[in-house]
């Protein structure tokens, strides 16, 4: 193999697995190392610059890092690193002062966002503050988007909307809240100089079957029916209820149905429990408040009587392999089952809608009628339109909405400026070595060999009896001091000096995870099967040395470095070194030299 | 040394051995040892040995002296009986323990200031006698735990760090031990794991004396231009005479070899050494003629490695002294004290 380029940033960045998985690229172990310094306002304002929701996402993002987290490959369960920045959040204490205001000098130039979620208050925040007159255009009275309107209270507490919406707000976009947009040529017409299309994916999927009709009072769209319940239009359901759908929608109305009066809830799924797309926490979660989630059901009928439902009749379902030995989800042909109920909640998927949207005004749709925008640039066919979030791919969530946004501000800048929008800004890289001493890192590099806190829930009795009630009361201080330990701080990075090597093993022989080997160097699939222990794992790179004095090469496995810094307090001549790699994004206004994507 | 402990996690896919232990259960303590130190390489050695040998630790007692080398006990098989002793001193330690407790196995650790000057009467007769033992030296040629002196095996012309020419003739242990009849004599350097590891597996396994003298350069005091004993000078003047192979007797065979280059030695206790042969002309086998080849070889200027001499008829202390079958410190009452009708049965044997 050639010798790993660790000047380019993705290398480096590739180690850092959550950083790497966030769609903003947080710098997680950057605030997870201040949290346990007891630096919250730090690590809330590292989060507030990559992510802008750190309090909305430390409850209910979904987390693409923690999967992904190296924790997960060395013990059992990857760090706690969503609840760790609602410990950020949360403890912050003031932070007004650190917060950007209004633009004193106007760049004359103005962008209207359409949607005022996630993605379009990204837009807002990041081209705010470079001058520009951002218009934020919403149906609702309130400003947030599915964030206030879809995720319940006792998720997530209005408070910590208000608080990160009001950051935003007081950059100074004109919110124009309550003003829905009904043609999109018509905002064209006016004199804005870019549009931004963040209104996410609003339209519930129904389920068309017999029954529907006549018992259609008792059936409800699941986002629908959250948002009324959000608004305080609904405050009461039926006792039995059943939710069809297997999602993360389902999850919060069957808990959300728990709490208005729905005694005997279930979630109902057309295929598998482990198939479904909810997340495992949050199907624990539902678990937890004593909702059954039965499986392999598919809704046929809706039965009813004198205009009123009165249950579902689901046909079983199972796995089978078709002739061409695809594995398709069939009836089995056991009996039909009938469930009572009082009420329906049908959370079977979102569509996008653009109803709103003119189809001559040089903006594409593809055949499934979405528009067609530039995944890099975000830009549509149009090239005064830029799209985000939900509205753009369909509906992800809330951290790649975010992304969206920061990526669609940096587009919208260049293209004002006549740059080239598929040019983009590097990210700012530093790397800094962190030796102390002869045993001592600037960062705690003594593992914890602690399993993962479970976040304290408040008492299911009083959880059910309020709506509003916040169910997760959040890790106190020695819980997030304990889960904050067990980082493994995979930004400080070891890095491999090869001049300096003079191929005594200590690194090899000390390294607890056996990362390292020395060996003659061949291809990179000849050599994950040399290595000291074998490198199955093919997502995570191999680092390689250049040749050394007797011809071999340094090979490290990155798999499963603990990053404890042995190899580089065992090495007698410094060849190895704990470095700290920092990489920041950069958003709309920074950043010198662009580069092709 | 570190001021953490080593990390209990280990690598998922680590193989396990047939008593179910992974290689990182044979390890000790976190060595505080200088960073880059060869004797932290033979600990790791030693510790792949014994995972590799599926050896229960409780069979096992590692004896050492005094020394940066003797300290090394305490950094591989944690789970082990120890006995740090006096300087110079294993060696009569170690035959006693062995004496009284014939069933363990006994690894002496040894290094070139504890084994060639002051201890080098004590090391001499443990290897005359024969004592069942696999006796490693860590020869890196200086006292390193006193900032760097010439030790007795510093080569003559070599130089220290300083830049001080030692005039004094070497104590060369593999000849030492050879002419004093060991049964099973290597040496190894502690940059090649590779050819040590083995040697060491032979070494457990051997009946009676085993000698390994472990090239082991002092990253702090001998690893410099002018030094015999670095890093450099000896990957630049190693000369391997053969490679080891230790198979166990359980162990199905799968190694090709070229027909006439492989030597098969198969010891007491079944295992079978694989000699690879790299030097056409040597044969492990002869001891007069090994002898001549080191004197031979180290005249040029080349330090010779592998598995210099064994003897698969070899003998032990026990077998000179016709001792009991069981270990002395399990002999009951009734054994050791056989009544006067025995005494006078002997007395009478002598009249």
């Amino acid at each position: 193999m050639e010798p790993t380029n660790t000047e380019a940033p993705e290398y480096f960045h590739r180690v850092v697995d959550c950083q790497w998985a966030c769609p903003a690229h947080t710098p997680v172990p950057e605030y997870i190392r201040m949290i346990a310094e007891g630096r919250h306002a730090d690590a809330y304002m590292v989060n507030w610059k990559s992510n802008v929701f750190p309090g909305v996402l430390g409850r209910t993002c979904d987390r693409p890092c923690e999967p992904a987290c190296r924790r997960g490959r060395v013990e059992a369960e990857p760090v706690a690193i969503c609840r760790l920045k609602r410990v950020a959040a949360d403890n912050k204490g003031d932070v007004s002062a650190r917060m950007p205001g209004p633009a004193a000098q106007k760049n004359g130039y103005r962008v209207a966002c359409v949607g005022a979620g996630p993605a379009s208050l990204t837009v807002a925040r990041d081209l705010a503050p470079l001058g520009y007159e951002v218009v934020v255009y919403d149906g609702d009275h309130r400003a947030g988007g599915m964030i206030r309107s879809q995720i319940p209270r006792f998720r997530l507490p209005e408070s910590v909307i208000d608080e990160e919406v009001g950051w935003i707000t007081a950059l100074g976009p004109e919110m124009r809240l309550g003003q829905q947009v009904d043609s999109l040529k018509a905002l064209l017409d006016m004199d804005y100089d870019a549009i931004f299309v963040g209104t996410g994916a609003p339209r519930g999927r129904d389920l068309n079957v017999p029954g529907r009709e006549e018992a259609r009072a008792n059936i409800h769209i699941g986002i629908d029916w959250l948002s009324s319940v959000s608004f305080g239009h609904i405050e009461k359901i039926g006792r039995r209820v059943i939710v069809l759908g297997g999602g993360n929608t389902a999850m919060d109305c069957c808990r959300t149905s728990r709490r208005l009066g729905g005694a005997d809830v279930k979630v109902i799924v057309r295929s598998g429990f482990d198939e479904m797309k909810a997340s495992p926490w949050e199907k624990e979660d539902a678990m937890h408040e004593g909702i059954p989630i039965l499986n392999f059901l598919a809704p046929k009928a809706f039965t009813h009587e004198n205009g009123r439902l009165t249950g579902v009749v689901f046909e079983a379902m199972g796995w089978q392999t078709d002739a061409g030995g695809r594995r398709k989800l069939l009836p089995t042909g056991e009996p039909d089952q009938h469930f009572e109920c009082d009420d329906v909640l049908v959370a079977i998927g979102q569509e996008n809608a653009f109803p709103w949207i003119e189809r001559d005004i040089g903006l594409d749709f593809d055949e499934w009628g979405m528009p067609v925008v530039d995944p890099v640039t975000f830009q549509s066919t149009n090239p005064k339109v830029f799209f985000g979030g939900d509205a753009a791919f369909g509906p992800k969530n809330i951290i790649w909405a975010v992304a969206h946004g920061h990526e669609a501000a940096v587009s919208i800048d260049r293209w004002r400026r006549g740059q080239d929008v598929r040019l983009r800004p590097p990210p700012g890289v530093t790397l800094v070595s962190q030796k102390m001493g002869i045993h001592e890192w600037s960062y705690e590099n003594d593992i914890s060999n602690d399993e993962r806190r479970k976040v304290p829930l408040l008492e299911t009795k009083k959880a059910l009896a309020d709506v509003k009630a916040e169910v997760e009361l959040g890790f106190d201080r020695p819980l997030s001091l304990a889960e904050a330990h067990r980082c493994l701080n995979c930004d400080v990075q070891t890095v491999f000096a090869a001049p300096l090597c003079i191929e005594c093993d200590a690194c090899m022989d000390v390294c607890p995870t056996d990362c390292i080997t020395f060996t003659a160097n061949g291809a990179e699939e000849d050599l994950r099967s040399r290595l000291k222990a074998p490198a199955e794992n093919l997502e995570q790179p191999l680092y390689v040395s250049g040749a050394l004095k007797t011809g071999r090469v340094m090979v490290k496995d990155e798999d499963v470095c603990l990053h404890c810094g042995l190899c580089a307090e065992r090495c007698p001549t410094g060849a190895w070194d704990m470095q700290k790699f920092l990489l920041e994004m950069t958003h709309a206004g920074g950043g010198a030299q662009c580069q092709a994507r | 040394m570190t001021y953490i402990a080593k990390p209990q996690f280990h690598h998922p896919e680590l193989p396990r051995n047939a008593l179910g232990f992974t290689r990182r259960d044979y390890e000790g303590r976190v060595s505080t040892l200088c960073a880059g130190c060869g004797h932290d390489s033979i600990s790791a050695a030693i510790v792949q040995a014994a995972f590799e040998l599926d050896l229960e630790p409780h069979r096992l007692a590692k004896l050492s002296g005094i020394g940066c080398s003797s300290k090394t006990p305490d950094y591989f098989l944690g789970a082990s009986h120890g006995f740090n002793t006096v300087h110079g001193r294993m060696p009569s330690v170690l035959t006693g323990a062995n004496l009284a407790n014939r069933d363990l196995i006994y690894l002496g650790v040894s290094g070139d200031g504890d084994s060639a000057s002051i201890g080098l009467g004590q090391f001499a007769h443990a290897i005359r006698r024969g004592v069942n033992m696999a006796y490693i030296v860590e020869n890196n040629g200086v006292y390193g735990l006193t900032k760097g002196q010439f030790s007795a095996t510093a080569d003559a012309g070599s130089k220290s760090k300083r830049g001080i020419v030692n005039h004094d003739n070497p104590i060369d242990m593999v000849s030492l031990a050879l002419q004093l009849g060991a049964s099973y004599v290597g040496r190894g350097f502690s940059g090649d794991k590779s050819q040590l590891t083995p040697l060491i597996k032979g070494a457990i396994l051997h009946k009676g004396a085993a000698f390994i003298d472990v090239i082991s350069p002092c990253v702090a005091f001998n690893n410099h231009p002018g030094s015999t004993k670095s890093f450099d000078y000896v990957r630049e003047h190693n000369e391997a005479v053969n490679r080891l192979d230790v198979i166990l007797g359980r162990t199905p065979i799968h190694a090709d070899y070229e027909p006439g280059t492989v030597a098969e030695v198969t010891q007491h206790d079944g295992s079978v050494l694989k000699l690879r042969k790299l030097a056409a002309d040597y044969d492990a086998s002869d001891r007069n003629r090994a002898m001549a080849y080191l004197q031979e070889r180290q005249s040029a200027g080349e330090i010779v490695t592998g598995l210099l001499y064994v003897d698969p008829d070899s003998s032990d202390l026990h077998d000179h002294l016709h001792t009991a079958a069981t270990p002395l410190n399990r002999l009951g009452d009734a054994e050791l004290t056989p009544g006067s009708g025995a005494l006078d049965a002997i007395n009478a044997s002598l009249r």
